[in-house]
């Protein structure tokens, strides 16, 4: 019976691995093979010049994406980001631009408008009871568009000062600054979820809500967090995309925050929570970045680009699916 | 139950492996017609990969299955509804929004004509009742949204689906886990019936009482090989145990008894939303104290509101004499509570987070450094020293928690509380659903609690593990407790009747298994 014992534990340890592996790289594995594929199609692709402009593409969904994977690891979503970027940016427009007032004010308001919505759906959330955050964020996400459109009376903002554009227009060398912010910030979203006791109750929400309560979490205050930084994310997005543009409409950001679940969820985060990492959810970006700046390369319509991507959601989730379904079984 | 002669089902060196892990190793069972067949083992003796193998949920790597003396290949769960097997799981497959007949028919709905036409309510409903009057169930239920009825009710329901069904084999896992006294009376009813029909009905249980009294036959695996086959009848459950471990176990309930001290915990007055009377207990030092009662007697109800996880009307908690304001879990931690819930997988675990990430859980503060960092080391060292404490197996922190068996999980939530430092333990229902050996453990980390100075408090269902392990049984019914006996006056019969009240256990309505 001792033989059998050893026998059973060696070759499990390997496979798992290798499956560990492939769990834990298969979206970035997809990134390279997407890349050496695109370079063989294209001879622009891998240029010094198109890899900034890539980086600088990806920062909008990255930062907005960043955000997302907190509500989905809590099992979660937030649809309103996209909305919420719109109307953060909107009130620093007025702030800064109709009402000339200073710059540094126009950011303060523009990220405590991201947070005060993300607060606001928080709060629907825990304290109205709603069932789900699929409910409450579609509902911000339709008054958030409707106050933007109303305050602005639908009409662009242009013309932002220096200071608000540096974000989303300058370089540092041929780095975009935007892309260095991405960066900072996947960074320290790295640090909160998995040093920090609010970022691991998150991991706990998501994967056993009861048992994280009765283990002693404050399951409110942290989903209240949660939504918070996810609208926080949306208003720091804007004001890259308004330094990208040089301008603050409306109608910005509409359906963004598909894009930014996309990534989430290439990059390897469960839908149902309790499984994702920001670096996942980087490459997943990424992903998304590098196939559109392809398929615009190849001259490929934008119609078709929808269509790829929606085949590539479904193909990273379904390799997912099966790597699940092969753990499961053993 | 009559043992009939000629073999149903007969399974020849039936092996299985997953990756190279061999689960069965050659394993031989024969059922015959109208017999009770235990499967009897610890948790990961295979007991459940061998019945997937019977119902095609799993293929084996080798042997041969004869079906009424024919070799027969079982390759998916249609195979066997098809030879007249029928599996009745744990978690029940109802959909409890639809009517007790629906349920019973789902998926293979009579229709009035050819495959287009439209369902033939009527009918269903008569075969349905049919099926429930075979079982000695009222045949009205049939018409009643099945999650209306208590779980034990649904579970005759699955059985009644078997019947229409045909079976010749039930096979049922672990049937009497989340029943109350009454239904369990119930289920051996209606197995009495089914085998003097001549079905045989396999089932694996960890009840070594309800194994007495239901079985003809039993079958005990460990290891992945079969150990032997043999009568109930006349047969010692010692013996079984034996045979199930490997070897003798010492004691079943290694109680142990301590100098009772002063008072330690105390309930005064706490009444719990929706029942009618306060309820007042205390607890000494140097003493395990049991709360029993009938499933819905509300228990559980009264652990979730002393720790804070439901609301109280009101009620005053002391620890040590001083009192203790707890409106959360995490105000009951911190007065140094602990809560063992009755579910682990519901409400005890995260099953997709490693085992240190979940003994770290309930203690998180612990190991902030200075710049308020979790140091994750500091949490893999304790969970480390935990899980070889208690003798978790696999002893792998990195593991999900949804790889361990039964016993093991139970260890990992035990090892969660026992990093909080806590003081009072409120354990419910610890040994549900875990093998013998693992009880045994539980019980003496029980009596290690006790002697280091801590409270503990045990809800159960299991009466002899009451009897054996508590200085003092409370026993409740209806949110109230109605005796509070010390070791030497608690029997069963005494505690049986403080449970059913004046009311009549048979009569009282099957309530919602999760109530404790």
């Amino acid at each position: 019976m001792s033989e059998a014992v050893i026998e059973k534990e060696k070759p499990v340890g390997e496979k798992k691995s290798f499956k560990h592996f492939l769990g834990k790289f298969g979206a970035l594995i997809g990134l390279i093979i997407l890349t050496v594929v695109l370079t063989f199609l294209s001879d622009k692709f891998l240029t010094v010049n198109n890899l900034m402009n890539i980086a600088r593409q990806s920062s909008i969904n990255a930062l907005l994406a960043i955000g997302m994977l907190l509500p989905i690891l809590t099992a979660g979503i937030d649809l309103s980001v996209g909305s919420i970027l719109a109307i953060s940016i909107m009130t620093m427009g007025i702030v800064s631009v109709n009402m000339g007032m200073s710059p540094v004010l126009g950011i303060i308001v523009c990220l405590a408008v991201g947070a005060a919505f993300g607060l606001l759906n928080g709060l629907l959330l825990t304290k109205l009871r709603l069932p789900h955050p699929f409910i409450s964020t579609l509902g911000t996400m339709n008054i958030a568009r409707g106050i933007a459109l109303i305050i602005t009376a639908a009409a662009p903002i242009a013309g932002f000062p220096y200071l608000i554009q540096f974000l989303g227009r300058e370089f540092v060398g041929p780095i975009p600054v935007s892309f260095l912010l991405v960066i900072g910030v996947y960074i320290v979203f790295h640090i909160f979820l998995t040093r920090t006791q609010t970022g691991r109750y998150i991991y706990a929400i998501g994967g056993n809500k009861e048992a994280a309560h009765l283990s002693g979490i404050n399951v409110d205050r942290v989903l209240i967090i949660v939504y918070t930084i996810s609208g926080l994310m949306a208003g720091l997005a804007g004001l890259v995309m308004v330094g990208r543009v040089n301008s603050a409409f409306p109608l910005a950001g509409l359906s963004y925050e598909l894009d930014a679940i996309a990534a989430v969820i290439i990059g390897g985060a469960s839908f149902f929570g309790g499984v994702g990492t920001v670096w996942g959810t980087l490459i997943g970006a990424m992903i998304i970045a590098v196939l559109r700046n392809g398929l615009n390369l190849l001259n490929v319509s934008a119609d078709f680009q929808m269509a790829v991507i929606g085949i590539v959601i479904i193909a990273a989730v379904y390799v997912d699916v099966l790597r699940q379904r092969n753990s499961k079984k053993n | 139950m009559a043992v009939h002669a000629g073999s149903l089902l007969e399974l020849k060196g039936i092996k299985k492996s997953f990756n190279q892990n061999h689960v069965l190793k050659g394993i031989d069972l024969e059922v015959t017609a109208g017999e009770v067949h235990v499967l009897l083992g610890e948790n990961g003796a295979g007991k459940s990969t061998l019945i997937k193998i019977m119902t095609g949920a799993y293929q084996k790597d080798a042997g041969e299955v004869y079906w009424e003396g024919k070799q027969v290949q079982v390759n998916n769960p249609v195979d066997a509804m098809n030879l007249g097997i029928a599996t009745i799981y744990q978690e029940l497959n109802v959909i409890p929004e639809l009517k007790v007949y629906e349920n019973i028919f789902l998926g293979r709905e009579i229709k009035k004509g050819g495959k287009m036409s439209m369902i033939d309510h009527k009918k269903m409903k008569k075969e349905a009742e049919r099926a429930l009057g075979m079982l000695g169930q009222d045949p009205k239920i049939a018409d009643q949204i099945l999650g209306e009825l208590g779980i034990g009710q649904q579970q005759l329901v699955e059985i009644a689906k078997a019947l229409t069904l045909d079976a010749k084999l039930i096979i049922m896992d672990e049937p009497t886990a989340s029943l109350s006294g009454s239904e369990v009376e119930q289920l051996y009813d209606c197995v009495e019936q089914l085998t003097e029909r001549g079905i045989a009905i396999v089932f694996i249980s960890h009840r070594l009482d309800e194994i007495r009294r239901m079985g003809d036959r039993i079958t005990v695996l460990r290891d992945g090989y079969k150990i032997e086959t043999l009568p109930v009848k006349t047969t010692e459950t010692d013996h079984w145990i034996e045979l199930m471990v490997g070897r003798s176990l010492d004691e079943k309930y290694p109680k142990k008894s301590f100098e009772p001290g002063r008072e330690g915990f105390r309930v005064e007055n706490l009444k719990v939303a929706g029942t009618e009377a306060p309820v007042d207990f205390s607890i000494h030092y140097g003493e395990i104290v049991g709360i029993s009662g009938l499933v819905g007697a509300g228990r559980t109800e009264l652990a979730r509101a002393i720790f804070g996880a439901d609301k109280r009307e009101h009620g005053n908690l002391f620890i040590d004499g001083k009192q203790v304001k707890i409106k959360s879990p995490k105000d009951a931690i911190k007065a140094g509570m602990a809560f063992i819930t009755e579910d682990r997988k519901s409400e005890g675990l995260l099953l997709d987070q490693p085992l240190d990430f979940n003994i770290g859980l309930a203690n998180m503060k612990k190991f902030k450094n200075k710049s308020n960092l979790v140091n994750l080391k500091g949490i893999r060292d304790e969970a480390d020293n935990y899980v070889k404490e208690l003798k978790v197996r696999p002893s792998d922190i990195d593991l999900h928690a949804r790889k361990l068996s039964g016993g093991n999980q139970q260890k990992v939530v035990i090892a969660k509380w026992l990093c909080t430092n806590a003081k009072v333990f409120i354990f419910d229902e610890p040994t549900r659903g875990i093998d013998v050996g693992a009880k045994v453990e539980v019980y003496r980390l029980m009596n290690q609690l006790v002697d280091n100075g801590a409270i503990v408090l045990m809800i159960s269902s299991d009466l002899p593990e009451i009897l054996g392990m508590c200085d003092r049984v409370l026993v409740m019914s209806e949110g109230r407790i109605t005796a509070d006996l010390p070791r030497n006056e608690a029997t069963q019969e005494r505690i049986m009747k403080a449970a059913t009240g004046t009311a009549d256990a048979a009569e009282k309505p099957l309530i919602a298994a999760t109530g404790g």
